[in-house]
């Protein structure tokens, strides 16, 4: 403390600049579809989205008794229209609020991974 | 001449050999049985006095949700799988005979009193096909047709006497019978506003009552299959007591209703309760708390024990219920995504899939211990030939 109170007042400018510069870039991450669970995380939503979710949508996600869920079905749809959906359910239909188990920030990459498409649970 | 008698001799007997062989081959289908393996798209052909697995077979296509009905030689297995394929299987050779993708988006079927026919209940194109169960041709398309030209889902696909398929519209919330008795076209009965999004249906073990299940609606729909000329009426109106039900994370099968002691128990929607119903006047004869919601209430054949699995996320434990005291007397837990039971016949055994562990477990529903185990990959479905004899599955 001492030592950097000491220190010229354009450093210490210099270090409350670059602090305020880190904040904004892990506040920018926190918020940012960039981020991503954990891998050993990413491989449970995946099993998840594929046995479970597929169970009404499909194993393959062309749909069931719930619609089909490929990138083609998807393009047009607003992301965070989508992460609401399974994060809240869709109140006269079966489909049920999943947040008792899977967080906003899973929930936006599951609407990412399925946007992209492709996706193998193995 | 003595060399053309030597070499007659000869012939006859390797020709007696190589059939005395094939006589040492033979074996009875009473005992088999098709495990589906969902993610892989395989099947494994099992037999139940041993418990051994006599063949994989692959290529069946996507296979969430698949489920077979036997002809009535108990040979030939029909698979449904979810991309629409049909699949017949010759259990005893271990083979796919034929192969067909019928529709886009198929949820199960059943097979005719007389076993000539096959139907397939189509999500897209919503409707019903038939298929000739010796060829797999089809011999009629019956789409679901309500509204202003929509098509429904169609659930509940289920066979009864007379040569009859019975099913239900998802969207438009109906429920037709389709006669084939007299022809190959077959003659429609259609039932209008039976309740709102009927999810899935059932034949009791008698043939005479079809019910569907109302995802909407607090309450089931009946016809009685001996008068359908009174209607589809409503059973156990408001058994949820006008309480919010918690959310659904798998629907309830009603394949496995199960009629026990003169009552029906089944998989109440949304709620952690065994619902029983008395078969006589269908009023509520009792609720039974359960660990979570139930999937499947499958009846031992004598009808002494209820087998009951759980949705997600609590779909790790399977509890017994014993028909006499009303209890559960038993809860196992043999590990995630318990998915499917199914008894042998005369109910000695039960066969269960448990998916994420890779195993079908297999108990003494007497002792209620673990018999064995046999490795499969991601087993869902596990149905066994003895079906071939049962209306409705």
């Amino acid at each position: 403390m001492m030592k950097i109170s000491s220190q010229s007042p354009a450093h210490n400018t210099l270090i409350g600049v670059s602090f305020v510069l880190f904040m904004l870039s892990v506040g920018y991450s926190a918020n940012s579809a960039e981020q991503k669970p954990e891998p050993k995380r990413q491989r449970e939503l995946i099993h998840l989205l594929v046995q479970d979710c597929g169970s009404c949508h499909g194993l393959t996600l062309k749909g069931g008794l719930g619609p089909a869920l490929l990138p083609q079905d998807l393009k047009d749809k607003d992301s965070e229209f989508l992460a609401d959906v399974i994060l809240e359910g869709v109140p006269g239909t079966p489909m049920p609020p999943w947040n008792v188990e899977i967080t906003e920030l899973e929930a936006k990459w599951l609407v990412q991974r399925m946007k992209e498409g492709g996706i193998d649970d193995r | 001449m003595i060399v053309k008698y030597i070499i007659r001799i000869f012939i006859f007997t390797t020709t007696l050999i190589a059939s005395s062989a094939s006589f040492a081959d033979m074996r009875g289908s009473g005992d088999l049985g098709i495990i589906i393996e969902r993610a892989s798209g395989s099947i494994q052909i099992i037999e139940t006095t041993n418990r051994t697995k006599l063949f994989n077979i692959d290529g069946l296509g996507d296979l969430s949700h698949a489920s077979v009905v036997f002809s009535r030689d108990q040979r030939y297995g029909f698979v449904f799988g979810r991309d629409g394929g049909l699949t017949k299987v010759d259990v005893l050779a271990g083979k796919i005979v034929k192969r067909v993708v019928q529709g886009g988006n198929a949820i199960g079927g059943a097979i005719s009193q007389d076993g000539k026919l096959v139907a397939v209940s189509n999500y897209e194109p919503g409707g019903v096909r038939v298929f000739d169960s010796q060829t797999l041709e089809m011999v009629a398309d019956i789409p679901a047709k309500y509204g202003n030209g929509l098509l429904s889902k169609t659930v509940g696909l289920v066979d009864a006497p007379g040569n009859k398929f019975i099913f239900s519209l998802y969207d438009a919330g109906e429920t037709w019978i389709a006669d084939f008795s007299a022809s190959n076209t077959p003659k429609i009965t259609k039932f209008k506003d039976i309740g709102d999004q009927p999810y899935d249906g059932l034949i009791t073990p008698d043939a005479r009552y079809y019910v569907a299940g109302l995802f909407g609606e607090d309450g089931l729909a009946m016809l009685d299959l001996w008068h359908p000329e009174k209607g589809v009426k409503r059973i156990l109106d408001g058994y949820g007591r006008g309480e919010e039900p918690l959310p659904v994370y798998k629907m309830p099968h009603l394949e496995g209703w199960a009629a026990a002691g003169g009552n029906l128990f089944l998989p109440a929607i949304g709620r952690h309760e065994v619902l029983v119903v008395s078969a006589s006047n269908w009023k509520e004869v009792a609720r039974i708390p359960v660990h979570g919601q139930p999937v499947f209430a499958m009846a031992r054949p004598d009808g002494r024990q209820i087998w009951v699995n759980f949705a997600h996320p609590k779909n790790d434990v399977l509890q017994v219920i014993d028909v006499d005291s009303m209890s559960i007397i038993k809860t196992f837990k043999p590990g995630r995504a318990i998915l499917h039971m199914e008894f042998t016949p005369r109910g000695e055994q039960i066969w269960v899939s448990v998916r994420d562990r890779n195993v079908v477990e297999v108990y003494d529903t007497e002792t209620l211990k673990k018999i064995t185990e046999l490795p499969a990959n991601t087993p869902s479905g596990i149905f066994l030939t003895a079906r071939a004899s049962r209306m409705g599955l």
